[in-house]
């Protein structure tokens, strides 16, 4: 193995995060050969979106770790802490900070992102912060411990990570103001009835909401720690111990600013995920594709595509070059207590265009609604959101693929609920709000699992 | 409200302290028509038992159960070797009337049970004198003050949505010096009441009403075991329930085991045996209820006419048929954590410790040499009795039915099930016997695995390896393992409680029952990804 192995080519990957770690296992499943994953952050993998449960003490930090401690020497899979400063793309070589250097054949730039910083004054005092890297976590638990050394934290930014710090900072009752740019939570990716539910939702757990409100400057005490913060519109001063900056992430790239690996925001990356420079490639939050696939961003900061990225990257790195196709759309999200899933596209009233027409249906008293996308001319369904009702991947990914009609989705909408057994269900409801809106006669069919399994 | 909460913790403390305190109360002595009156009922013979009885227990002092104890054990001891010297002597001298009609004056037994049924009757104090008003110095202020703690969290909790916040913070649920006094006391818990009950007879007089007016009988220690057990599982099921009141399959897989531990583990044995019936748990299926073909029990059912001859054919169709069937159909889960009374407990008790659970691949491996090694035992063990009740002989293969079935009472029934089963829960988890240890779980484990319509269902590629299921996972499974791969997950130890599906945020996992084709689904691939990316590997 070991002479075999000085053969091999040297596949390097600069990142441990999902994207970097997917790529590492999917080429070891079809190959021998060396692979190093290369992190300044931590030593094992760690699941990102994890981090938060373990502030709030439903988890220890271990617990995050989805392979246990020997599983990269089992897998031959070589694990270097350290930062990369440089990348010589002309010797196939990094440099890292502390001067030692690494030769590879194959790179993976895997680096992800960090928190948007956008020049507000006092943005890197003490105290202030994201919430993206195990570091954050640490900053979070020495500055806002408890209600007690945290008088209140203020969080700028109304995004999936904005609303996760507010959850956790909560769950140890530090007092919580959130600043929000938009004129309603998350609005330009939700339609107005899920963006409002959201709205009272976090206002339901006595968080200080402020909508259409930005930061102006953020305010030092005498020891360079934060004091308080300034809002742009009322110029109202807020006191506060602590700053969570959660404006959304750009990709990790600073180091390749002096290399001739050609990037925009992100590396750029063609389909096949291949830089400019032959034998470099870039996955996950940190790649921009140069020509973005339909719908999708150019950059997508998103657990499953990083994933799906680094499995298409293992393919071309094994010599079978597999083109990047991520599918159907999905996502999910849980914001405090409500659980979110989407399926397909469903666009808000600002970005939706002409020929989309949107079903929608809410629980009169619980958290729960969705939103079924359409298009105004075939019936063809687009895609859905739903809260509060957990959805069926598989049937989903399958009326999408097979671009059923709308009238056809909620006819056979039993059929995708995943809640737990015994759980209410509200297909009829749902199915009878259609009928009144749009004058059809659908009867709502009884779950089948010879058509939930007819895929298979 | 917290204070409510503080004030139920207060009352709960002083009970449970009163309780505990309880053992140490009380004095025993026999006046010498007590122990005459005791003797004849017992039916002892030996002159010379009696003489030092009459020397250690018949005083006006004071005894406390543990001077008490020791002077009876002692006295025993006296007495059976004065007996055994005796008998081999008239061996030697091959006086063989004289050696038979000996035999006859040794009495049998286990030191402390002797010692137990004596201070049952010597037994003196307030706790004797007043059962009725200790048992609610002690059960009532325990029950009410945990009710007190627990209940206001209806409104402390927020909304009714999973809450496992601090879980990682609090010493109790955390392994920490709570836990570790937890721990302690559940262990000599368990010691005193399979190996010493005679230390805690003062338990047993508290429950002497209660008791009388179930089976007109007074309580036993295993009474009072039965009865704390009912209760500890009704408030604690009162916690899960406000835990996990928003969860429809919680609520009603909790009531499901209160109503089998209530009903069928207790109120019913106890109703038969003041019956004259057999007291029996019309649940417990072998080879859990491992003496249920032991040669007393047979003989007990042999006895009892049409009721005894139900039992016996029941018992041995639960275990061939009803259960198997079941699995099949619903899963283990319709057993160990909907009807089961150590799942019961599990599943109440224990839920606040089920992420202590061992989740490594070298636990994994542990639990299948181990939880098989004890199904192989208990069906040896079995074979051995059963072939001794019918062909008369006392041993099979060199393996004597009563050592086997002491070895196995005693390593499995009291150890395993018991001490560490439950003693453990605050460090180890709460489902230490179920996993590693029950041959029942064992044997419904085979059934789950290759036969069987029941299966978590992963989500397609929702899964984003947080770990809280993992983490929730009382069996120790790493579910995230699977789902992270988008694969079902079918394992044979799954005992279906839920939890995983309960804490996962992004609605990935879905305990069903659904056709068996496609319920393994190793090569499919993660969903997202128009790439055949099985096709490609088995290229």
């Amino acid at each position: 193995m070991k002479i075999n192995q000085q053969k091999m080519e040297h596949i390097v990957i600069i990142g441990n995060g999902i994207a970097g770690v997917t790529a590492a296992r999917h080429i070891r499943k079809k190959s021998d050969k060396k692979i190093t994953i290369i992190s300044g952050e931590s030593k094992y993998f760690f699941s990102r979106t994890a981090l938060m449960y373990v502030y709030m003490g439903h988890l220890k930090f271990e617990h995050t770790q989805p392979y246990e401690n020997w599983f990269w020497k089992k897998n031959n899979i070589e694990l270097k802490e350290g930062f990369v400063t440089k990348i010589e793309t002309d010797k196939n070589q990094l440099l890292f900070k502390d001067n030692s250097s690494l030769f590879y054949d194959k790179l993976i730039i895997a680096t992800g992102s960090k928190p948007n910083k956008f020049g507000w004054k006092g943005q890197d005092l003490k105290g202030v912060m994201g919430l993206y890297h195990k570091q954050d976590l640490e900053n979070l638990e020495k500055f806002a411990p408890n209600k007690g050394v945290c008088k209140r934290a203020v969080i700028v930014g109304g995004g999936l990570i904005g609303i996760e710090l507010a959850e956790m900072l909560r769950s140890r009752k530090i007092p919580v103001t959130f600043l929000v740019r938009e004129t309603s939570f998350w609005n330009s990716v939700l339609p107005t009835q899920e963006s409002e539910m959201i709205n009272r939702h976090i206002l339901e757990h006595q968080i200080d909401l402020r909508l259409n409100s930005n930061l102006k400057e953020i305010i030092s005490d005498e020891n360079g720690q934060v004091k308080s913060v300034i809002i742009e519109e009322t110029n109202e001063e807020i006191l506060c111990n602590v700053v969570g900056l959660t404006a959304g992430v750009s990709p990790n790239i600073d180091f390749l600013k002096n290399t001739n690996i050609a990037c925009n925001k992100g590396v750029l990356v063609n389909l096949y995920l291949e830089t400019n420079i032959p034998n470099i490639y870039a996955i996950g939050d940190c790649a921009e594709q140069t020509h973005p696939i339909v719908n999708r961003r150019p950059i997508e900061a998103v657990w499953y595509t990083g994933r799906m990225m680094g499995e298409t990257v293992a393919q071309t790195i094994c010599d079978k070059k597999t083109e990047y196709k991520p599918g159907n759309w999905f996502n999910s999200a849980k914001f405090l207590d409500i659980e979110y899933q989407t399926y397909g596209w469903v666009f808000s009233e600002q970005t939706k265009s002409e020929n989309e027409g949107c079903f929608q249906w809410q629980h009169p008293s619980e958290n729960k609604c969705i939103s079924i996308s359409y298009d105004k001319n075939s019936h063809e369904f687009l895609g859905i959101n739903t809260f509060g009702i957990r959805m069926r991947h598989d049937i989903f990914d399958q009326w999408l693929s097979e671009k059923k009609s709308v009238e056809h989705i909620l006819e056979f909408l039993a059929d995708a609920n995943f809640d737990p057994e015994f759980y209410k269900s509200h297909e009829a409801e749902i199915v009878t709000k259609f009928n009144q809106e749009m004058s059809t006669n659908i009867q709502v069919k009884k779950k089948s699992w010879k058509r939930i399994f007819s895929k298979v | 409200m917290k204070t409510i909460k503080y004030l139920g913790l207060g009352f709960f403390l002083v009970g449970f302290f009163i309780f505990t305190m309880a053992i140490f109360s009380g004095y025993f002595n026999f006046t010498e028509q007590e122990l005459d009156c005791y003797i004849s009922e017992k039916g002892y013979k030996s002159e010379r038992l009696k003489e030092e009885l009459l020397k250690s227990i018949v005083t006006d002092e004071k005894l406390s159960i543990f001077e008490f104890s020791s002077k009876v054990r002692a006295t025993f001891e006296t007495s059976n070797r004065h007996h055994e010297i005796l008998i081999s002597k008239y061996n030697s001298e091959k006086n063989w009337t004289k050696k038979g009609e000996e035999f006859q004056y040794k009495v049998s037994g286990k030191p402390h049970n002797l010692s137990f049924e004596i201070a049952k009757k010597a037994g003196k104090g307030f706790f004797k004198d007043q059962p009725t008003l200790a048992w609610w110095l002690t059960l009532g202020l325990g029950i009410f003050g945990a009710l007190l703690f627990i209940l206001p969290n209806v409104i402390l909790l927020g909304k009714p949505v999973i809450k496992n916040d601090g879980i990682y913070n609090e010493s109790a649920t955390n392994r920490g010096f709570i836990a570790w006094l937890v721990l302690i006391y559940l262990v000599v818990f368990y010691l005193l009441l399979y190996f010493m009950p005679d230390y805690v007879v003062n338990w047993t007089f508290i429950f002497d009403p209660i008791s009388n007016a179930l089976n007109g009988g007074n309580a036993s220690q295993w009474f009072v075991y039965g009865f704390l057990y009912c209760a500890i599982m009704l408030v604690m099921g009162a916690r899960m329930y406000i835990k996990y009141r928003y969860n429809k399959y919680q609520i009603i897989r909790t009531t499901s085991v209160l109503f089998f531990q209530i009903v069928f583990a207790f109120l019913i044995p106890e109703i038969m045996t003041s019956l004259n019936m057999p007291g029996y748990d019309f649940k417990n299926a072998f080879p859990l209820d491992y003496d249920f073909f032991f040669e007393w029990n047979l003989k007990s059912l042999q006895n009892s006419g049409a009721i005894g001859l139900f039992i016996l054919v029941w018992g041995i169709i639960l275990t061939i048929i009803i259960v198997p069937v079941m699995v099949y159909f619903f899963g283990k889960r319709w057993y160990c954590s909907w009807v089961c009374g150590c799942g019961g407990l599990a599943e109440t008790l224990g839920d606040p410790y089920r992420q202590h659970s061992d989740k490594s691949l070298n636990a994994w491996k542990l639990e299948r040499w181990v939880i098989h090694l004890v199904l192989i035992f208990s069906i040896l063990m079995t074979v051995v009795t059963l072939h001794c009740y019918f062909s008369g002989t006392s041993s099979l293969l060199g393996i004597k039915s009563q050592w086997i079935k002491d070895t196995y009472s005693f390593l499995i029934g009291a150890w395993f099930a018991g001490v560490i089963g439950t003693g453990f829960y605050p460090i180890f988890g709460n489902r230490i016997w179920c996993r590693f240890g029950c041959p029942l779980a064992a044997y419904l484990g085979f059934v789950q695995r290759f036969k069987s319509r029941f299966r978590i269902t992963t989500n397609g590629g929702q899964c984003i390896s947080c770990g809280n299921c993992s983490t929730y996972c009382e069996q120790g499974i790493d579910v995230r393992a699977y789902a992270q791969k988008g694969e079902n997950i079918i394992r044979s130890s799954c005992v279906g409680c839920g939890i995983c599906s309960a804490v996962c945020p992004r609605g990935v996992l879905k305990l069903e029952n659904g056709p068996e084709k496609g319920r393994i689904n190793p090569t499919k691939i993660l969903l997202g990804n128009d790439v055949d990316l099985m096709k490609l590997l088995n290229d």
